[in-house]
């Protein structure tokens, strides 16, 4: 098992933002994590990224207990967050961005170097020597998840990638994100755009009010009427 | 004549420069106005000088004064800014708190030199004076432009060329997301803060030596100094600090050369609000940079 969450607790600014969650990412699996805004989606990651510290409960990455520790480590043991606003360093160039994701690998090995980032997101190659703030949000979300991908995680968290995209540049990252699933990378998706979310994931979770709400497979939820009226609104094809 | 007052000039602005350079670089990667860098600076020059006067060679001098002056530099941003990271004040609590952690390293180097202005022993370092047509230097001017040079270089591969340059100014960027992709926080403090101590070090050494003299007080006017060059430059930019700090120096040489003397420190004050009207981000500074304290 690749991830285990159990009873998962935490306060975010003094608000109980989870409380008691418990789930579990396969290896080789892409799982949804969907909800409202506030649901506590976010804080969940932070906790799994070590940036929120738990109150309660306990999460098993690959094998080890890692509530306390430190974020760097976190991510050095292969586990690691794409945050929410992409959070690009504007001063950096392109490439300077990808090599410092480069630090999570240590002497870890990587399906993923430069070269295979640029063969993913060819624009990140034609835009190397720019520094990051020049951007699109589209782009800029290509090179968070290319910087990701440089230090060979075993499980990437990904929270709201679509956020701000335009449907065509959604669709780009979400296929990329199949593929790279499909390679074999494990991934967290957390998503306010359900919709797309549940058609791109075999299994999901949902969260309301920092509990566990439903969980089970995404096609089901896709069809299940209190899903669709409260996140989905009105689905054309669904 | 004017030739004369370049080269002196140029060797006064690079230590100018030295001493900035520390300043802008607390300021740039952590938006921190450390006051105390006059006392690092100041603690340099004394552990240079005590370790001459026990006898050591002057190179093993310098070494010792950067690494010493590099760990104080760290103590003081363990004391006064690690402790208050958290309050979510750090901008203004950090510019109190260097003050007296400056305060602190002020009154230890005045309880050890007594209030007295120490001198390096007779022959420390060489007095030997070269010429080239009307220019005439010493060998002292020559080794602190070397220095300053090698050391400038070496920090600017360091900062831009390295994986650990990438970590401060991934650092400087947005820690929450440098700790995400594996930078640890805690490192990148130590480095940048030794750093910025052991140029400080340098340059108190290299002033020191120019003018024979160190005392408690010494760091003082080179901070007023740093914060013209650190302003002159634009905040943060570590060329900029370079630049104005020549430009500082070669026209403080010039105005005490060719205007009264009174009139000197007047004209560079009244430079730099002419730059702060025309370009109020300074000469290199990016529009993005704004003055830490007056953010929010």
């Amino acid at each position: 098992m690749m991830l285990e969450v159990k009873d998962l607790a935490a306060a975010y600014s003094g608000i109980e933002a989870l409380r008691g969650v418990s789930l579990h990412i396969e290896q080789g699996e892409m799982v949804a994590l969907i909800g409202a805004n506030g649901a506590g989606k976010s804080t969940l990651l932070n906790c799994l990224s070590g940036t929120v510290r738990a109150k309660r409960g306990s999460i098993r990455f690959d094998g080890s207990e890692i509530v306390g520790t430190r974020p760097h480590r976190v991510s050095r043991m292969g586990l690691l967050h794409v945050p929410e606003g992409r959070q690009i360093l504007f001063e950096l160039t392109v490439e300077e961005n990808l090599l410092l994701g480069e630090l999570a690998r240590g002497s870890r090995t990587s399906d993923y170097g430069l070269s295979e980032v640029f063969k993913l997101f060819p624009i990140l190659q034609e835009r190397r020597l720019q520094r990051g703030g020049t951007l699109s949000g589209g782009q800029q979300q290509m090179l968070a998840i290319g910087r990701a991908l440089m230090g060979g995680p075993k499980l990437l968290l990904l929270d709201e990638p679509s956020l701000g995209l335009s449907p065509i540049i959604t669709d780009q990252v979400f296929d990329a994100l199949q593929a790279l699933n499909a390679a074999g990378l494990t991934i967290l998706l957390v998503e306010q755009n359900a919709n797309r979310a549940l058609q791109v994931t075999k299994r999901a979770y949902l969260l309301e009010h920092g509990e566990l709400a439903y969980q089970g497979n995404s096609a089901d939820l896709l069809h299940d009427e209190k899903v669709i009226a409260h996140y989905l609104g009105h689905l054309p094809s669904a | 004549m004017i030739a004369q007052q370049l080269v002196n000039g140029i060797v006064t602005g690079s230590v100018y420069a030295l001493f900035a350079l520390g300043f802008t670089l607390i300021f740039g990667t952590f938006k921190i106005l450390n006051l105390a860098h006059a006392g690092v600076f100041m603690s340099g020059a004394f552990i240079g000088y005590f370790a001459v006067l026990n006898g050591l060679p002057l190179w093993l001098a310098l070494v010792l004064a950067m690494i010493g002056s590099g760990l104080i530099s760290y103590i003081v941003e363990l004391g006064a800014f690690a402790t208050i990271r958290g309050s979510g004040q750090i901008e203004f609590g950090a510019l109190i708190s260097s003050i007296g952690a400056n305060l602190c390293l002020m009154s230890l180097g005045q309880r050890l030199s007594n209030t007295k202005v120490l001198r390096f022993p007779f022959e420390t370092f060489p007095v030997e004076f070269y010429e080239f047509g009307p220019v005439r230097f010493s060998f002292l001017q020559v080794i602190i432009l070397l220095v300053v040079v090698v050391l400038l270089m070496a920090m600017m591969f360091y900062l831009y060329k390295t994986s650990f340059g990438r970590q401060i100014r991934a650092v400087s960027g947005n820690e929450r997301v440098a700790s995400l992709l594996g930078v640890n926080p805690g490192l990148v403090y130590f480095q940048t803060f030794f750093i910025s101590g052991a140029l400080a070090g340098v340059a108190g050494i290299m002033i020191g030596l120019s003018f024979n003299s160190i005392h408690f007080y010494m760091g003082e006017p080179y901070l007023l100094k740093a914060f013209v060059v650190v302003v002159l430059g634009g905040l943060g930019s570590v060329h900029g600090a370079v630049v104005a700090g020549m430009l500082l120096g070669i026209f403080q040489n010039l105005a005490v050369a060719y205007l009264p003397s009174a009139l000197t420190e007047t004209i560079i004050y009244g430079l730099l609000f002419v730059v702060l009207l025309v370009k109020p981000s300074g000469l290199f500074g990016s529009e993005g940079v704004q003055v830490g304290v007056a953010r929010r």
